[in-house]
């Protein structure tokens, strides 16, 4: 029985369902990862960590490069939290200084990974054919190095210093998001609405752009996450080996290949940038493993 | 199977080759001139530099200096260390045993500690057991090899003095580069192996199975867990490659000869023939490994073969 009430009830269901927000993949997603807890302690460790670098002038309290020989080697004490090491540099704030290298190797690295990964990844899995033929090989050539030698090749062609280990890193990096996208582009292409675009006349260049690229990033985001870890602790590693950045700026791996020397006398050299390291690279992941749960738990990345 | 075979081993040459192939372009795409970089001193006379230059055969076309390098690769002859002296493959051959040593210990341990571990943590989810072993298994995967083997040396070599610091011949010196090498490949098998069981948990074939009258405990070793590792053999596969990179690290911090510790040595002398014949050796043994898990992989799931 339809009366004046239900009448104007009825007539007011559309506008309260346009009203309400419409529920979108990032919202869900962001809504799903703010419930996560471990997320959400990577992310505060993260933006801490983060801050140090930025803020490492100011907070600081030593010169991380003078050298002071009368303070050698002193443990950890109210003066220097993390003692000194052997040329009397406080431990504190080298530690400090070195997150911006690491920090930014992650980054970097990634960026480099995923642009370059990606934009092969679209070429090869739109284009196909010789292209397609290409880039697999050179995929599968780049994993025929196992870890750290792809990195290794590139830093002997190039030569140790900061930016070819970061070069290195970037490219070892490369294979799993051409691997990944061009996985994505495989599956778009042959959706109806790729192929209304083309019917309509879209150019190749803005279908990619336009409607397949979109598309396939939420595995890159997670990937390029979960990847700044990996980058962080390959950087440190060449660091570590006196493959990467030079003394006597600050970083982490090379901090721990100078403790190395005094690991039976000096605990704390080696102790606060393993620390350090373990923690950034702890919270990433855990944040990582999050947005991925969070983006599509059916992801199964 | 046999044609699958053929399809992995015509995938495998290819790689092989074009890996030898940057191999061998590496000296060219070094800024400077090769005939200089082998001579080691900058202010060599334009004498010497032709001299090297024809020495080496710079002077030929590109292909047959290509040809030259496979040819004389096959058979064993990789040129020679700029800083030593010595053939490249005796310096290889010396030290191959000592990271295979270490490799096999380390891949040992990662098995049966992680694979272990990743079955009782599935069948028992939640349990205390599970929540131990997947704690420390994150912590596993984010700590790094290098500072992981310091640590250890800190602990076990320092303070109780029950392993030695530096690499030694013999078991007991094994035990701590292998266990750092080993727990990266551990926590990841462990992470993987437990996701594995219990996907394969919620498989109906158990169900049946457990409908039949078949006991529990045969259900779970007769049916979950060998499908459940078929996943596994593969990143067992990819875990070797991870090792052997793991490897160069590790023998850095324990001092160990082996062929990690020559490469990033060679790459700081720049001694290039060492560094290209230790790359093509742990580059082809790596795509041979893989080569093995692929078929093992067909071996033990017959849809691969089939398909």
């Amino acid at each position: 029985m339809r009366d004046a009430t239900s009448a104007a009830v009825a007539s007011a269901e559309p506008l309260v369902a346009l009203q309400r927000k419409p529920r979108s993949l990032w919202g869900d997603a962001l809504r799903r990862l703010a419930a996560n807890k471990g997320a959400l302690i990577g992310v505060v460790v993260f933006v801490v960590i983060l801050l140090m670098a930025v803020g490492a002038p100011w907070l600081a309290p030593f010169d991380p490069v003078k050298l002071n020989p009368i303070d050698s080697l002193q443990p950890p004490s109210a003066r220097h939290w993390m003692g000194t090491d052997q040329f009397g540099r406080d431990v504190l704030s080298r530690v400090i200084y070195g997150s911006r290298t690491s920090v930014a190797m992650g980054f970097v690295a990634v960026a480099i990974s995923v642009t370059a990964g990606s934009v092969l990844g679209l070429i090869s899995g739109y284009y196909l054919g010789a292209a397609d033929m290409v880039v697999m090989r050179l995929v599968d050539v780049m994993l025929a190095f196992p870890g750290i030698l792809l990195a290794l090749v590139i830093i002997a062609i190039l030569g140790p210093n900061l930016v070819s280990a970061m070069v290195a890193v970037g490219i070892s990096g490369m294979p799993v998001f051409i691997r990944v996208v061009r996985g994505s582009v495989l599956t778009l292409r042959e959706t109806e609405y790729i192929e209304a675009a083309r019917v309509i006349g879209c150019r190749n260049a803005r279908i990619i752009a336009r409607h397949i690229l979109p598309n396939a990033l939420a595995p890159i985001i997670v990937l390029a996450t979960l990847g700044i870890p990996s980058a962080i602790i390959s950087g440190a590693a060449l660091s570590f080996l006196g493959l990467g950045i030079k003394p006597p700026t600050p970083d982490w791996g090379a901090m721990l290949s100078n403790g190395k020397d005094f690991v039976s006398s000096a605990w704390w050299l080696t102790t606060f940038p393993g620390i350090a390291l373990l923690l950034l690279v702890m919270a990433i992941n855990l944040f990582g493993d999050g947005l991925r749960d969070a983006l599509d738990p059916r992801l199964k990345l | 199977m046999v044609r699958y075979l053929q399809k992995r081993l015509l995938l495998a040459i290819p790689t092989i080759m074009l890996t030898s192939i940057v191999v061998f372009l590496m000296l060219y795409l070094i800024p400077g001139d090769p005939a200089s970089i082998y001579l080691g001193d900058k202010t060599a006379t334009p004498e010497r530099l032709a001299e090297m230059r024809h020495i080496m055969g710079l002077d030929r076309p590109l292909y047959v200096q290509y040809g030259d390098f496979v040819w004389k690769a096959l058979h064993g002859d990789l040129g020679r260390s700029l800083q030593t002296g010595q053939p490249v493959s005796k310096e290889i051959r010396d030290r191959l045993p000592n990271t295979a040593a270490l490799a096999i210990a380390a891949m040992a341990l990662a098995i049966v500690v992680g694979v272990g571990l990743g079955i009782l943590s599935g069948l028992n989810r939640n349990s205390w057991l599970d929540t131990v072993s997947m704690s420390v298994a994150l912590v596993g995967v984010s700590v790094p090899i290098f500072w992981l083997a310091l640590l250890l040396i800190m602990l076990f070599a320092v303070r109780l003095q029950w392993f030695p610091a530096t690499s030694q011949p013999g078991l007991r010196g094994l035990v701590l580069p292998a266990v750092s090498l080993a727990l990266l490949s551990a926590a990841t098998l462990a992470r993987l192996v437990r996701s594995s069981i219990l996907e394969v948990l919620q498989q109906e074939y158990l169900t049946t199975a457990r409908a039949k009258g078949l006991r529990r405990a045969a259900v779970v070793l007769r049916h979950a867990i060998p499908n459940a590792l078929i996943p596994v053999i593969t990143v067992i596969g990819l875990q070797f490659g991870s090792l052997l990179s793991g490897a160069v690290i590790t023998e850095t911090v324990f001092a160990r000869p082996g062929l990690g510790k020559l490469v990033v040595d060679s790459i700081q002398n720049k001694d290039f023939p060492v560094v290209q014949g230790v790359i093509l050796v742990l580059a082809t043994i790596y795509v041979v490994i893989n080569l093995l898990v692929d078929v093992a992989y067909a071996v033990i799931d017959p849809r691969i073969r089939l398909r």
